[in-house]
Protein backbone atom coordinates (compact mmCIF):
# COMPACT_ATOMS: atom_id res chain seq x y z
CA UNK A 1 0.00 0.00 0.00
CA UNK A 2 3.05 2.18 -0.31
CA UNK A 3 1.84 3.26 -3.68
CA UNK A 4 -1.17 5.13 -2.37
CA UNK A 5 0.34 6.53 0.80
CA UNK A 6 1.70 10.02 0.32
CA UNK A 7 5.28 10.29 1.52
CA UNK A 8 5.90 13.25 3.75
CA UNK A 9 9.22 14.09 2.08
CA UNK A 10 7.79 14.35 -1.39
CA UNK A 11 4.76 16.34 -0.18
CA UNK A 12 7.12 18.73 1.55
CA UNK A 13 9.37 19.22 -1.45
CA UNK A 14 6.46 19.42 -3.88
CA UNK A 15 4.79 22.09 -1.79
CA UNK A 16 7.95 24.18 -1.48
CA UNK A 17 8.92 23.72 -5.13
CA UNK A 18 5.46 24.47 -6.41
CA UNK A 19 5.07 27.58 -4.31
CA UNK A 20 8.46 28.87 -5.43
CA UNK A 21 7.61 28.07 -9.04
CA UNK A 22 4.24 29.77 -8.69
CA UNK A 23 5.83 32.84 -7.15
CA UNK A 24 8.59 33.17 -9.75
CA UNK A 25 6.40 32.45 -12.75
CA UNK A 26 3.66 34.72 -11.49
CA UNK A 27 6.02 37.60 -11.01
CA UNK A 28 8.37 37.15 -13.94
CA UNK A 29 6.42 35.18 -16.53
CA UNK A 30 2.65 35.30 -16.25
CA UNK A 31 2.48 38.98 -15.42
CA UNK A 32 4.53 40.15 -18.42
CA UNK A 33 3.04 37.55 -20.77
CA UNK A 34 -0.59 38.11 -19.83
CA UNK A 35 0.07 41.83 -19.60
CA UNK A 36 1.54 41.89 -23.07
CA UNK A 37 -1.32 39.81 -24.46
CA UNK A 38 -4.00 41.97 -22.89
CA UNK A 39 -2.15 45.15 -23.88
CA UNK A 40 -2.09 43.91 -27.42
CA UNK A 41 -5.76 43.03 -27.31
CA UNK A 42 -6.55 46.46 -25.89
CA UNK A 43 -4.41 47.99 -28.62
CA UNK A 44 -6.30 46.12 -31.32
CA UNK A 45 -9.64 47.09 -29.77
CA UNK A 46 -8.55 50.74 -29.54
CA UNK A 47 -7.25 50.75 -33.09
CA UNK A 48 -10.54 49.34 -34.37
CA UNK A 49 -12.54 51.82 -32.34
CA UNK A 50 -10.48 54.77 -33.52
CA UNK A 51 -10.72 53.59 -37.10
CA UNK A 52 -14.49 53.44 -36.71
CA UNK A 53 -14.44 56.90 -35.15
CA UNK A 54 -12.33 58.27 -37.97
CA UNK A 55 -14.73 56.79 -40.49
CA UNK A 56 -17.66 58.36 -38.64
CA UNK A 57 -15.89 61.70 -38.59
CA UNK A 58 -15.11 61.46 -42.24
CA UNK A 59 -18.76 60.75 -42.93
CA UNK A 60 -19.79 63.70 -40.80
CA UNK A 61 -17.32 65.90 -42.60
CA UNK A 62 -18.63 64.90 -45.99
CA UNK A 63 -22.17 65.52 -44.84
CA UNK A 64 -21.15 68.94 -43.50
CA UNK A 65 -19.48 69.85 -46.75
CA UNK A 66 -22.54 68.83 -48.67
CA UNK A 67 -24.72 70.89 -46.39
CA UNK A 68 -22.52 73.96 -46.62
CA UNK A 69 -22.40 73.67 -50.37
CA UNK A 70 -26.18 73.39 -50.45
CA UNK A 71 -26.48 76.46 -48.27
CA UNK A 72 -24.09 78.44 -50.41
CA UNK A 73 -25.99 77.48 -53.49
CA UNK A 74 -29.29 78.52 -51.91
CA UNK A 75 -27.80 81.80 -50.79
CA UNK A 76 -26.52 82.54 -54.25
CA UNK A 77 -29.95 81.78 -55.64
CA UNK A 78 -31.51 84.11 -53.12
CA UNK A 79 -29.01 86.85 -53.85
CA UNK A 80 -29.55 86.56 -57.56
CA UNK A 81 -33.29 86.64 -57.04
CA UNK A 82 -32.99 89.73 -54.82
CA UNK A 83 -30.86 91.46 -57.38
CA UNK A 84 -33.29 90.65 -60.12
CA UNK A 85 -36.19 91.87 -58.04
CA UNK A 86 -34.34 95.06 -57.20
CA UNK A 87 -33.56 95.63 -60.83
CA UNK A 88 -37.15 95.08 -61.84
CA UNK A 89 -38.37 97.34 -59.10
CA UNK A 90 -35.94 100.04 -60.02
CA UNK A 91 -36.96 99.85 -63.63
CA UNK A 92 -40.61 99.90 -62.67
CA UNK A 93 -40.08 102.84 -60.33
CA UNK A 94 -38.17 104.74 -62.95
CA UNK A 95 -40.87 104.01 -65.46
CA UNK A 96 -43.58 105.20 -63.12
CA UNK A 97 -41.73 108.35 -62.27
CA UNK A 98 -41.04 109.06 -65.89
CA UNK A 99 -44.68 108.46 -66.72
CA UNK A 100 -45.75 110.78 -63.97
CA UNK A 101 -43.31 113.41 -65.05
CA UNK A 102 -44.43 113.05 -68.63
CA UNK A 103 -48.09 113.23 -67.66
CA UNK A 104 -47.38 116.32 -65.63
CA UNK A 105 -45.56 117.93 -68.51
CA UNK A 106 -48.34 116.98 -70.87
CA UNK A 107 -50.91 118.32 -68.48
CA UNK A 108 -49.01 121.58 -68.11
CA UNK A 109 -48.64 121.75 -71.84
CA UNK A 110 -52.33 121.15 -72.28
CA UNK A 111 -53.16 123.75 -69.67
CA UNK A 112 -50.82 126.18 -71.41
CA UNK A 113 -52.33 125.31 -74.72
CA UNK A 114 -55.81 125.76 -73.27
CA UNK A 115 -54.99 129.14 -71.77
CA UNK A 116 -53.23 130.19 -74.94
CA UNK A 117 -56.23 129.03 -76.90
CA UNK A 118 -58.53 130.96 -74.58
CA UNK A 119 -56.39 134.00 -74.85
CA UNK A 120 -56.24 133.59 -78.59
CA UNK A 121 -59.98 133.09 -78.75
CA UNK A 122 -60.56 136.11 -76.62
CA UNK A 123 -58.22 138.08 -78.78
CA UNK A 124 -59.85 136.67 -81.88
CA UNK A 125 -63.27 137.46 -80.49
CA UNK A 126 -62.33 140.97 -79.66
CA UNK A 127 -60.66 141.24 -83.01
CA UNK A 128 -63.68 139.79 -84.76
CA UNK A 129 -65.88 142.07 -82.74
CA UNK A 130 -63.82 145.02 -83.78
CA UNK A 131 -63.86 143.77 -87.32
CA UNK A 132 -67.53 143.21 -87.16
CA UNK A 133 -68.10 146.68 -85.77
CA UNK A 134 -65.95 148.03 -88.57
CA UNK A 135 -67.91 146.10 -91.12
CA UNK A 136 -71.10 146.95 -89.42
CA UNK A 137 -70.12 150.61 -89.37
CA UNK A 138 -69.37 150.45 -93.04
CA UNK A 139 -72.50 148.48 -93.82
CA UNK A 140 -74.48 150.61 -91.54
CA UNK A 141 -73.14 153.66 -93.19
CA UNK A 142 -73.88 152.30 -96.57
CA UNK A 143 -77.27 150.71 -95.87
CA UNK A 144 -78.61 152.86 -93.12
CA UNK A 145 -80.74 154.55 -95.55
CA UNK A 146 -82.86 151.58 -95.82
CA UNK A 147 -84.30 150.73 -92.50
CA UNK A 148 -85.44 147.34 -93.47
CA UNK A 149 -82.27 146.28 -94.96
CA UNK A 150 -80.50 147.61 -91.88
CA UNK A 151 -82.44 145.38 -89.58
CA UNK A 152 -82.04 142.44 -91.85
CA UNK A 153 -78.39 142.86 -91.92
CA UNK A 154 -78.07 143.06 -88.14
CA UNK A 155 -80.06 139.95 -87.71
CA UNK A 156 -78.03 138.15 -90.31
CA UNK A 157 -74.82 139.10 -88.74
CA UNK A 158 -75.87 138.22 -85.27
CA UNK A 159 -76.91 134.80 -86.48
CA UNK A 160 -73.63 134.31 -88.04
CA UNK A 161 -71.86 135.43 -84.92
CA UNK A 162 -73.51 132.89 -82.60
CA UNK A 163 -72.40 130.08 -84.84
CA UNK A 164 -68.95 130.67 -83.91
CA UNK B 1 14.98 -7.23 -16.94
CA UNK B 2 18.43 -6.68 -15.59
CA UNK B 3 19.01 -10.36 -15.60
CA UNK B 4 18.60 -10.88 -19.31
CA UNK B 5 20.41 -7.76 -20.45
CA UNK B 6 23.27 -8.62 -18.18
CA UNK B 7 23.79 -12.05 -19.67
CA UNK B 8 23.41 -10.95 -23.25
CA UNK B 9 26.07 -8.31 -22.72
CA UNK B 10 28.36 -10.86 -21.15
CA UNK B 11 27.91 -13.22 -24.06
CA UNK B 12 28.49 -10.51 -26.64
CA UNK B 13 31.74 -9.45 -25.03
CA UNK B 14 32.90 -13.04 -24.74
CA UNK B 15 32.12 -13.90 -28.33
CA UNK B 16 33.70 -10.78 -29.72
CA UNK B 17 36.81 -11.48 -27.75
CA UNK B 18 36.98 -15.09 -28.91
CA UNK B 19 36.51 -14.20 -32.54
CA UNK B 20 39.12 -11.49 -32.63
CA UNK B 21 41.44 -13.82 -30.79
CA UNK B 22 40.94 -16.44 -33.49
CA UNK B 23 41.83 -13.95 -36.17
CA UNK B 24 44.94 -12.97 -34.32
CA UNK B 25 46.08 -16.56 -33.98
CA UNK B 26 45.29 -17.00 -37.60
CA UNK B 27 47.42 -14.08 -38.61
CA UNK B 28 50.80 -15.86 -38.65
CA UNK B 29 49.42 -18.23 -41.24
CA UNK B 30 48.41 -15.30 -43.37
CA UNK B 31 51.88 -13.86 -43.04
CA UNK B 32 53.16 -16.71 -45.12
CA UNK B 33 51.05 -15.39 -47.94
CA UNK B 34 50.48 -11.70 -48.50
CA UNK B 35 50.28 -9.74 -45.30
CA UNK B 36 47.28 -7.51 -45.52
CA UNK B 37 46.38 -5.53 -42.40
CA UNK B 38 43.31 -3.98 -44.00
CA UNK B 39 41.93 -7.33 -44.90
CA UNK B 40 42.61 -8.55 -41.41
CA UNK B 41 40.79 -5.62 -39.86
CA UNK B 42 37.89 -6.22 -42.21
CA UNK B 43 37.83 -9.81 -41.13
CA UNK B 44 37.67 -8.74 -37.52
CA UNK B 45 34.82 -6.41 -38.29
CA UNK B 46 33.00 -9.08 -40.21
CA UNK B 47 33.46 -11.44 -37.32
CA UNK B 48 32.02 -8.98 -34.88
CA UNK B 49 29.00 -8.37 -37.07
CA UNK B 50 28.54 -12.07 -37.63
CA UNK B 51 28.77 -12.88 -33.98
CA UNK B 52 26.33 -10.13 -33.14
CA UNK B 53 23.89 -11.56 -35.66
CA UNK B 54 24.49 -14.96 -34.25
CA UNK B 55 23.65 -13.75 -30.79
CA UNK B 56 20.59 -11.98 -32.01
CA UNK B 57 19.26 -15.11 -33.62
CA UNK B 58 20.16 -17.52 -30.86
CA UNK B 59 19.77 -15.33 -27.83
CA UNK B 60 16.64 -17.26 -27.00
CA UNK B 61 18.63 -20.39 -26.49
CA UNK B 62 21.29 -18.49 -24.60
CA UNK B 63 18.66 -17.07 -22.32
CA UNK B 64 17.25 -20.46 -21.53
CA UNK B 65 20.75 -21.80 -21.10
CA UNK B 66 21.61 -19.25 -18.45
CA UNK B 67 18.32 -19.93 -16.75
CA UNK B 68 19.52 -23.39 -16.05
CA UNK B 69 22.30 -21.86 -14.03
CA UNK B 70 19.55 -20.95 -11.55
CA UNK B 71 21.71 -18.54 -9.52
CA UNK B 72 19.72 -15.44 -10.57
CA UNK B 73 16.51 -14.76 -8.73
CA UNK B 74 13.29 -15.35 -10.61
CA UNK B 75 11.96 -12.43 -12.62
CA UNK B 76 9.11 -10.81 -10.72
CA UNK B 77 7.17 -8.39 -12.94
CA UNK B 78 5.20 -6.98 -10.02
CA UNK B 79 8.28 -6.05 -8.09
CA UNK B 80 9.98 -4.61 -11.16
CA UNK B 81 6.94 -2.52 -12.06
CA UNK B 82 6.42 -1.22 -8.54
CA UNK B 83 10.09 -0.45 -8.27
CA UNK B 84 9.85 1.66 -11.44
CA UNK B 85 6.61 3.37 -10.53
CA UNK B 86 7.61 4.27 -6.97
CA UNK B 87 10.11 6.76 -5.73
CA UNK B 88 13.78 5.90 -5.14
CA UNK B 89 16.83 7.45 -3.50
CA UNK B 90 19.19 7.34 -6.47
CA UNK B 91 18.47 8.28 -10.02
CA UNK B 92 19.12 4.99 -11.77
CA UNK B 93 19.82 5.52 -15.47
CA UNK B 94 20.95 2.20 -16.95
CA UNK B 95 23.14 -0.82 -16.33
CA UNK B 96 26.56 -0.88 -17.88
CA UNK B 97 28.69 -3.98 -17.75
CA UNK B 98 26.72 -5.38 -14.87
CA UNK B 99 27.05 -2.15 -12.93
CA UNK B 100 24.08 0.07 -12.44
CA UNK B 101 24.84 3.64 -13.47
CA UNK B 102 22.94 6.19 -11.46
CA UNK B 103 23.04 9.77 -10.32
CA UNK B 104 23.58 9.74 -6.54
CA UNK B 105 21.17 11.99 -4.68
CA UNK B 106 21.28 13.19 -1.10
CA UNK B 107 19.42 11.25 1.57
CA UNK B 108 18.24 13.69 4.23
CA UNK B 109 16.64 12.42 7.39
CA UNK B 110 15.51 14.09 10.56
CA UNK B 111 15.51 11.92 13.66
CA UNK B 112 15.84 12.47 17.39
CA UNK B 113 19.54 12.97 16.77
CA UNK B 114 18.92 15.80 14.35
CA UNK B 115 19.46 16.21 10.66
CA UNK B 116 21.57 13.62 8.85
CA UNK B 117 22.59 13.84 5.24
CA UNK B 118 24.53 11.41 3.08
CA UNK B 119 24.73 10.37 -0.54
CA UNK B 120 22.45 7.66 -1.82
CA UNK B 121 25.50 6.09 -3.48
CA UNK B 122 26.58 4.90 -0.03
CA UNK B 123 23.86 2.26 -0.25
CA UNK B 124 25.67 0.92 -3.32
CA UNK B 125 22.38 0.45 -5.19
CA UNK B 126 21.13 -1.87 -2.50
CA UNK B 127 17.48 -1.69 -1.59
CA UNK B 128 17.15 -4.94 0.27
CA UNK B 129 18.41 -3.64 3.59
CA UNK B 130 21.79 -5.35 3.28
CA UNK B 131 24.13 -2.36 3.16
CA UNK B 132 24.29 -0.49 6.46
CA UNK B 133 25.40 3.14 6.37
CA UNK B 134 26.67 4.56 9.63
CA UNK B 135 26.14 8.27 9.97
CA UNK B 136 25.77 10.57 12.93
CA UNK B 137 25.73 7.64 15.34
CA UNK B 138 22.84 5.99 13.53
CA UNK B 139 22.75 3.10 11.14
CA UNK B 140 20.64 3.47 8.01
CA UNK B 141 19.44 0.79 5.66
CA UNK B 142 17.48 1.03 2.41
CA UNK B 143 14.53 -1.38 2.44
CA UNK B 144 12.63 -1.16 -0.83
CA UNK B 145 13.66 2.43 -1.39
CA UNK B 146 12.67 3.49 2.08
CA UNK B 147 15.31 4.53 4.54
CA UNK B 148 15.09 2.83 7.93
CA UNK B 149 17.08 3.55 11.04
CA UNK B 150 18.29 0.38 12.74
CA UNK B 151 17.42 0.02 16.40
CA UNK B 152 20.21 0.08 18.98
CA UNK B 153 22.17 -3.12 19.01
CA UNK B 154 20.73 -4.54 15.83
CA UNK B 155 23.33 -5.70 13.34
CA UNK B 156 21.03 -6.41 10.40
CA UNK B 157 17.43 -6.02 9.38
CA UNK B 158 15.04 -8.76 10.34
CA UNK B 159 11.63 -8.99 8.76
CA UNK B 160 8.25 -10.17 9.84
CA UNK B 161 5.92 -12.27 7.73
CA UNK B 162 4.80 -9.31 5.63
CA UNK B 163 8.38 -8.31 4.96
CA UNK B 164 8.24 -5.31 7.25
CA UNK B 165 11.42 -4.62 9.20
CA UNK B 166 10.98 -5.52 12.86
CA UNK B 167 14.12 -4.04 14.37
CA UNK B 168 14.24 -0.77 12.41
CA UNK B 169 12.03 2.28 12.20
CA UNK B 170 11.43 5.09 9.76
CA UNK B 171 13.11 8.40 10.59
CA UNK B 172 10.80 11.10 11.92
CA UNK B 173 11.02 13.03 8.69
CA UNK B 174 12.51 11.72 5.48
CA UNK B 175 13.33 14.82 3.48
CA UNK B 176 15.58 13.05 0.98
CA UNK B 177 16.07 14.49 -2.46
CA UNK B 178 14.66 11.42 -4.14
CA UNK B 179 14.62 10.92 -7.89
CA UNK B 180 11.13 12.40 -8.03
CA UNK B 181 12.25 15.53 -6.21
CA UNK B 182 15.27 15.68 -8.47
CA UNK B 183 13.16 15.40 -11.61
CA UNK B 184 10.75 17.95 -10.23
CA UNK B 185 13.63 20.39 -9.94
CA UNK B 186 14.79 19.55 -13.43
CA UNK B 187 11.26 20.20 -14.63
CA UNK B 188 10.97 23.56 -12.93
CA UNK B 189 14.37 24.52 -14.33
CA UNK B 190 13.02 23.72 -17.79
CA UNK B 191 9.77 25.57 -17.09
CA UNK B 192 11.58 28.63 -15.82
CA UNK B 193 13.89 28.56 -18.80
CA UNK B 194 10.98 28.38 -21.24
CA UNK B 195 8.71 30.93 -19.62
CA UNK B 196 11.24 33.45 -18.44
CA UNK B 197 12.74 33.46 -21.94
CA UNK B 198 9.28 33.93 -23.39
CA UNK B 199 8.53 36.75 -20.96
CA UNK B 200 11.78 38.45 -21.93
CA UNK B 201 10.75 38.17 -25.57
CA UNK B 202 7.59 40.11 -24.80
CA UNK B 203 9.49 42.73 -22.87
CA UNK B 204 11.90 43.23 -25.72
CA UNK B 205 9.28 43.56 -28.43
CA UNK B 206 7.84 47.05 -28.54
CA UNK B 207 4.45 46.16 -29.94
CA UNK B 208 3.82 43.06 -27.74
CA UNK B 209 4.00 40.78 -30.73
CA UNK B 210 5.26 37.32 -29.76
CA UNK B 211 8.39 36.01 -31.42
CA UNK B 212 10.53 32.91 -31.01
CA UNK B 213 9.52 30.72 -28.08
CA UNK B 214 6.87 33.24 -27.06
CA UNK B 215 4.90 32.55 -30.21
CA UNK B 216 5.07 28.88 -29.29
CA UNK B 217 3.75 29.21 -25.76
CA UNK B 218 1.27 32.00 -26.36
CA UNK B 219 -1.40 29.72 -27.85
CA UNK B 220 -1.06 27.47 -24.80
CA UNK B 221 -1.35 30.38 -22.40
CA UNK B 222 -4.32 31.73 -24.34
CA UNK B 223 -5.84 28.27 -24.31
CA UNK B 224 -5.68 28.17 -20.52
CA UNK B 225 -7.12 31.67 -20.36
CA UNK B 226 -9.87 31.42 -22.98
CA UNK B 227 -10.86 27.76 -22.76
CA UNK B 228 -10.29 27.06 -19.06
CA UNK B 229 -10.28 30.15 -16.88
CA UNK B 230 -12.81 32.39 -18.61
CA UNK B 231 -15.63 29.88 -19.16
CA UNK B 232 -15.17 28.17 -15.79
CA UNK B 233 -14.63 31.14 -13.48
CA UNK B 234 -16.19 33.99 -15.40
CA UNK B 235 -15.05 37.08 -17.20
CA UNK B 236 -14.72 39.23 -14.08
CA UNK B 237 -12.94 37.03 -11.59
CA UNK B 238 -10.74 34.79 -13.70
CA UNK B 239 -7.69 37.07 -13.54
CA UNK B 240 -6.98 36.29 -9.90
CA UNK B 241 -6.65 32.58 -10.61
CA UNK B 242 -4.68 32.77 -13.85
CA UNK B 243 -1.18 32.43 -12.33
CA UNK B 244 -2.19 29.34 -10.38
CA UNK B 245 -4.00 27.72 -13.30
CA UNK B 246 -1.17 28.37 -15.74
CA UNK B 247 1.47 27.16 -13.31
CA UNK B 248 -0.41 24.00 -12.42
CA UNK B 249 -1.18 23.25 -16.06
CA UNK B 250 2.40 23.49 -17.26
CA UNK B 251 3.85 21.93 -14.10
CA UNK B 252 1.67 18.83 -14.41
CA UNK B 253 2.10 18.61 -18.15
CA UNK B 254 5.88 18.80 -18.15
CA UNK B 255 6.14 16.26 -15.34
CA UNK B 256 3.77 13.93 -17.19
CA UNK B 257 6.03 14.24 -20.22
CA UNK B 258 9.20 13.70 -18.17
CA UNK B 259 7.64 10.55 -16.76
CA UNK B 260 7.49 9.15 -20.27
CA UNK B 261 11.13 9.68 -21.18
CA UNK B 262 12.72 6.23 -20.95
CA UNK B 263 16.21 7.23 -19.86
CA UNK B 264 14.74 9.12 -16.90
CA UNK B 265 12.90 5.96 -15.93
CA UNK B 266 11.15 6.09 -12.66
CA UNK B 267 10.73 9.84 -12.66
CA UNK B 268 7.09 9.06 -12.22
CA UNK B 269 6.43 12.27 -10.35
CA UNK B 270 2.92 13.02 -11.52
CA UNK B 271 2.05 9.35 -10.94
CA UNK B 272 3.06 9.71 -7.32
CA UNK B 273 0.25 10.20 -4.88
CA UNK B 274 2.26 12.62 -2.75
CA UNK B 275 2.61 14.96 -5.71
CA UNK B 276 -1.05 14.82 -6.74
CA UNK B 277 -2.06 15.08 -3.09
CA UNK B 278 -0.11 18.31 -2.67
CA UNK B 279 -1.53 19.93 -5.81
CA UNK B 280 -5.07 18.82 -4.99
CA UNK B 281 -4.63 20.16 -1.46
CA UNK B 282 -3.55 23.54 -2.84
CA UNK B 283 -6.61 23.60 -5.09
CA UNK B 284 -8.77 22.70 -2.09
CA UNK B 285 -7.25 25.47 0.02
CA UNK B 286 -7.71 28.08 -2.70
CA UNK B 287 -11.30 26.93 -3.28
CA UNK B 288 -12.10 27.09 0.42
CA UNK B 289 -10.58 30.50 0.92
CA UNK B 290 -12.22 32.03 -2.11
CA UNK B 291 -15.65 30.62 -1.23
CA UNK B 292 -18.22 33.39 -0.96
CA UNK B 293 -21.50 33.52 0.95
CA UNK B 294 -23.36 31.87 -1.89
CA UNK B 295 -20.91 28.93 -1.93
CA UNK B 296 -21.17 28.23 1.78
CA UNK B 297 -24.91 28.65 1.65
CA UNK B 298 -25.11 25.98 -1.00
CA UNK B 299 -23.10 23.65 1.21
CA UNK B 300 -24.72 24.18 4.60
CA UNK B 301 -28.22 25.42 3.85
CA UNK B 302 -29.16 24.76 0.24
CA UNK B 303 -31.50 27.52 -0.88
CA UNK B 304 -34.70 26.74 -2.72
CA UNK B 305 -35.40 23.29 -1.25
CA UNK B 306 -37.61 22.24 1.69
CA UNK B 307 -36.05 22.14 5.15
CA UNK B 308 -35.82 18.33 5.47
CA UNK B 309 -34.03 18.33 2.13
CA UNK B 310 -31.67 21.03 3.37
CA UNK B 311 -30.74 18.84 6.34
CA UNK B 312 -30.36 15.83 4.09
CA UNK B 313 -28.18 17.69 1.60
CA UNK B 314 -25.83 19.27 4.13
CA UNK B 315 -23.70 16.19 4.90
CA UNK B 316 -23.62 15.27 1.21
CA UNK B 317 -22.38 18.71 0.28
CA UNK B 318 -19.79 18.67 3.06
CA UNK B 319 -18.50 15.33 1.84
CA UNK B 320 -18.56 16.71 -1.71
CA UNK B 321 -16.29 19.55 -0.64
CA UNK B 322 -13.59 17.00 0.16
CA UNK B 323 -14.40 14.51 -2.55
CA UNK B 324 -13.64 17.06 -5.25
CA UNK B 325 -9.95 17.48 -4.44
CA UNK B 326 -9.63 13.79 -3.60
CA UNK B 327 -10.97 12.91 -7.05
CA UNK B 328 -8.42 15.31 -8.54
CA UNK B 329 -5.66 13.60 -6.61
CA UNK B 330 -6.69 10.07 -7.53
CA UNK B 331 -7.47 10.83 -11.17
CA UNK B 332 -4.04 12.21 -12.00
CA UNK B 333 -2.20 9.62 -9.92
CA UNK B 334 -4.14 6.68 -11.34
CA UNK B 335 -4.00 7.78 -14.95
CA UNK B 336 -0.29 8.37 -15.01
CA UNK B 337 0.59 5.32 -12.92
CA UNK B 338 -1.68 3.10 -14.99
CA UNK B 339 0.04 4.23 -18.17
CA UNK B 340 3.44 3.38 -16.73
CA UNK B 341 2.22 0.06 -15.40
CA UNK B 342 0.77 -0.95 -18.77
CA UNK B 343 3.97 -0.12 -20.65
CA UNK B 344 6.13 -1.93 -18.11
CA UNK B 345 3.78 -4.91 -18.02
CA UNK B 346 3.93 -5.23 -21.81
CA UNK B 347 7.71 -5.12 -21.63
CA UNK B 348 7.67 -7.71 -18.82
CA UNK B 349 5.90 -10.14 -21.12
CA UNK B 350 9.23 -10.75 -22.83
CA UNK B 351 10.79 -11.82 -19.57
CA UNK B 352 7.76 -13.67 -18.28
CA UNK B 353 7.56 -15.82 -21.40
CA UNK B 354 11.34 -15.94 -21.61
CA UNK B 355 11.29 -15.62 -25.37
CA UNK B 356 12.34 -12.83 -27.64
CA UNK B 357 9.61 -13.86 -30.08
CA UNK B 358 7.10 -11.94 -28.03
CA UNK B 359 9.23 -8.78 -28.25
CA UNK B 360 7.65 -7.41 -31.46
CA UNK B 361 4.23 -7.73 -29.89
CA UNK B 362 5.37 -6.12 -26.68
CA UNK B 363 7.16 -3.32 -28.47
CA UNK B 364 4.25 -2.68 -30.82
CA UNK B 365 1.74 -2.57 -28.00
CA UNK B 366 3.87 -0.47 -25.71
CA UNK B 367 4.55 1.92 -28.58
CA UNK B 368 0.83 2.19 -29.08
CA UNK B 369 0.27 2.82 -25.37
CA UNK B 370 3.13 5.30 -25.30
CA UNK B 371 1.52 7.30 -28.08
CA UNK B 372 -1.72 7.30 -26.13
CA UNK B 373 0.23 8.31 -23.03
CA UNK B 374 1.68 11.28 -24.88
CA UNK B 375 -1.88 12.47 -25.46
CA UNK B 376 -2.82 11.58 -21.89
CA UNK B 377 -0.03 13.83 -20.55
CA UNK B 378 -1.78 16.85 -22.02
CA UNK B 379 -5.29 15.64 -21.31
CA UNK B 380 -4.62 14.97 -17.63
CA UNK B 381 -2.94 18.33 -17.17
CA UNK B 382 -5.94 19.92 -18.90
CA UNK B 383 -8.44 18.01 -16.76
CA UNK B 384 -6.71 18.87 -13.52
CA UNK B 385 -6.57 22.51 -14.49
CA UNK B 386 -10.12 22.77 -15.82
CA UNK B 387 -11.55 21.02 -12.73
CA UNK B 388 -9.56 23.29 -10.44
CA UNK B 389 -10.92 26.25 -12.39
CA UNK B 390 -14.42 24.81 -12.15
CA UNK B 391 -14.14 24.53 -8.36
CA UNK B 392 -12.87 28.11 -8.15
CA UNK B 393 -15.76 29.15 -10.35
CA UNK B 394 -18.23 27.37 -8.07
CA UNK B 395 -16.70 28.99 -5.01
CA UNK B 396 -16.94 32.49 -6.44
CA UNK B 397 -20.26 32.19 -8.24
CA UNK B 398 -22.78 34.87 -7.36
CA UNK B 399 -26.36 33.98 -6.48
CA UNK B 400 -28.62 34.32 -9.49
CA UNK B 401 -32.04 33.32 -8.27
Amino acid sequence: MDLITPEFGLVFWTLITFLILLFILRKFAWKPILGAVSDREEGIKDALASAEKARQEMENLTADNERILQEARAEREAMLKDARDMKNKMIADAKDEAQEQANKIIEQAQAAIESEKKAAMAELKSHVAGLSIDIAEKVVRKELSNKDSQEKLVEEMLGEATLN
Amino acid sequence: MKYNAKNTLKIISKLVFVNSFNVRTFAPNLKQGIFNPVRMRMNTLKNIILSALFIAVFSVSFASETKEGGEDEKFDPKEMILHHVKDAYGMHLFDWNDHPVSIPLPVITYTDKGLTMFSSSEFHHDYNGEVIVEKNGQRFVNVHEKVYVLDEGASGVTYDAEHHPTNAHRPKFDLSITRNVFMMWVSIAVLLLIFLTAARRYKKSEDNIPSGIASFIEPLVLFVRDEIAKPMIGEHKYKRYMPYLLTIFFFIWINNIFGLIPILNGANLSGNIAFTFTLAAITFIITTFSGNKNYWQHIFWMPGVPVPMKIFLMPIEIIGMFVKPISLMIRLFANITAGHVIILALMSLIFVFKTIAIAPVSVAFSLFITVIEVIVTAIQAYIFTILSALYFGMATEEAHH
